[in-house]
């Protein structure tokens, strides 16, 4: 789905030259372009996990795709050592063609003033027909509920987050997760 | 005999208490209690009661079909809600939207975060038991309305920003009106800081009430006013300027607080640098066409996408997957409420009772925008 591959993001044009975190207090902030702030991501990612793959879906929005065993690892680095603390959505896509699940953390950095405007995407693939995954709950706290979301709504069984029962559909629901491409609406 | 302060289920001296859906301060929302007599042990949301299936539901439709639905999650703040759709599906369609466009795109959303905020600070003042603000607010909340009703045609859910542009153009003459409004809205704010944010009964009831580390907010994935009045001054309208903020005169605010007079309070001073903002809009609003002509099924490549934008309840996120066919594939909204829900449960416990309904409501919390 990834417009370019690593060798760098997409150059997009600038309207103005006003500084990305104008305005908010100057931690230690690498005051570079947005492209190469986000080359300096990537390649920092990929020094140290070398078979990771790093797209762009644009020049900072970074997508990272890593074998699900080795994601808790890769989410410590991109907490401790890229500095994103800061969960902002976990998405899953049913992709029913290649019969796989994938999940995607979206986690964006707050202390870092510098890099407010990027969004690491952490992205895995289970398969569909077993799909489990380990949760990040003790990498990001605040992923919890959305996690319970993506356990109810597509099946995931993410190992770790202690919540099996339904969150946000009835009690009583008994049939597939419904953001499953299989599932068909009522009346459809 | 002591308090108990630490859950365990097998005392028999915690009672488990339902907290809505049927109560009126709650929503359509349940907040499980577990309570020591009136002191809160343990607590837990129970959202879902309005759970629409907005996701499923837009896979159904095409892209322009999406616009009315995907706003009725949380019609206090529709516009907002669809301007992250929209900066979506302008992404993955290139599309260069009107100058004219982008600042009635700006107008409206800055309109609709006061709306929404009046609201915010209306009930925190009911629960505070402070009806004055209650009766003030939703009564100056309809100028704002009206002034919205002006541009999108209707009261409270507009689909005005849609993508490519706006729907329409505002009406001549409007220009007067809305900087009448906000000369006259900016004294209105000195009041409301007067008889209630300035009141010392309400600052013993709010203050130190509900105290969120900035830590804590940032760890438990806090977006919006929660974070900002938790010392964090993040603001995707500074941090990542869509749509031409960066050309607008106006401050991130934020407090250090963390309290439930915080969260309130940053409230109203987001509402002060609204109020600047659509000044200087509608002062500098440049004329041409409102939008580009995209048809009743507009073609969208193939393209993943995660579009943000700061709503008025905090950082409002679309992932959107085009497969190329006339539907989006996946949409996922990552709404600010949702995203606030998990410092419910930690805030939410060793308080009194009495506490619940501030702190509940400090955190702007919309069941509706929660379940999606």
């Amino acid at each position: 789905m990834s417009k370019t591959e690593a060798e760098g993001p997409p150059s997009t044009p600038v309207r103005a030259a006003v500084p990305p975190d104008a305005g908010l207090p100057s931690t230690a902030v690498p005051q570079k372009p947005a492209p190469e702030r986000a080359r300096d991501l990537a390649s920092r990612i990929t020094s140290k996990f070398p078979d990771i793959k790093v797209d762009y879906m644009r020049e900072k929005r970074l997508k990272v795709t890593t074998p699900s065993p080795r994601i808790k690892e890769v989410a410590m680095m991109v907490r401790d050592e890229l500095g994103f603390d800061h969960p902002s959505a976990v998405s899953g896509v049913d992709w029913i063609a290649k019969d796989e699940i994938e999940i995607v953390y979206f986690i964006s950095s707050v202390s870092q003033a510098g890099y407010r405007n990027f969004v690491v995407a952490l992205a895995e693939r289970i398969p569909r027909g077993n799909p489990v995954a380990s949760s990040l709950i003790d990498v990001w706290a605040g992923v919890e509920y959305h996690e319970r979301e993506g356990q109810e709504m597509l099946g995931i069984n993410f190992v770790g987050n202690p919540y099996k029962g339904h969150f946000l559909l009835p009690e009583d629901w008994n049939d597939m997760p419904p953001l499953r491409k299989d599932y068909v609406s009522p009346g459809r | 005999m002591a308090i108990q302060t630490e859950y365990d289920p097998d005392s028999d001296r915690i009672m488990a208490v339902s907290f809505g859906p049927q109560h009126p301060g709650a929503g359509h929302f349940r907040l499980r209690l577990w309570l020591d007599g009136d002191y809160l042990v343990k607590s837990e949301p129970d959202p879902g009661y309005i759970h629409r299936g907005e996701e499923k539901m837009s896979e159904y439709r095409n892209y322009i079909q999406n616009v009315p639905h995907l706003e009725r999650p949380v019609i206090l703040d529709s516009s907002n809600i669809l301007f992250p759709y929209a900066l979506a599906v302008d992404e993955l369609m290139g599309n260069k939207v009107p100058e004219r466009g982008q600042y009635l795109r700006v107008i409206m959303s800055e309109i609709n975060r006061i709306i929404s905020h009046m609201y915010f600070i209306a009930i925190e003042g009911l629960f505070t038991g402070h009806t004055t603000l209650i009766t003030w607010c939703m009564g100056d909340r309809d100028f704002w309305i009206d002034l919205a009703s002006r541009i999108g045609g209707a009261r409270v859910t507009f689909a005005y920003i849609i993508p490519g542009g706006v729907r329409n153009d505002m009406p001549e003459g409007l220009t007067e009106k809305a900087l009448k409004t906000c000369d006259w809205f900016e004294k209105r704010m000195d009041e409301y800081e007067k008889i209630f944010f300035k009141n010392p009964v309400v600052l013993t009831r709010m203050e130190k009430v509900g105290v969120l580390s900035s830590q804590d907010a940032i760890r438990l994935g806090a977006v919006g006013t929660v974070l900002r009045a938790s010392g964090v001054k993040s603001d995707l309208r500074k941090d990542e300027p869509y749509s031409h903020y960066d050309d607008f005169d106006f401050e991130a605010s934020s407090l250090n607080g963390g309290d439930s007079w915080s969260r309130a309070y940053v409230a109203l001073l987001e509402m002060r640098q609204s109020v600047k903002i659509i000044r200087q809009a509608f002062k500098n609003i440049p004329t041409g066409p409102v939008r580009l002509k995209l048809g009743p099924q507009p073609r969208v490549p193939a393209g993943e996408v995660y579009a943000r934008t700061e709503a008025a309840r905090g950082e409002m996120s679309f992932h959107l997957i085009s497969d190329g066919s006339p539907r989006p594939y996946r949409l996922k909204i990552g709404s600010p409420s949702f995203k606030n829900m998990r410092v419910l449960p930690h805030l939410l416990k060793n308080v009194h009772i009495a506490d619940i309904p501030i702190i509940y409501w400090s955190l702007n919390y919309w069941p509706l925008e929660a379940d999606r």
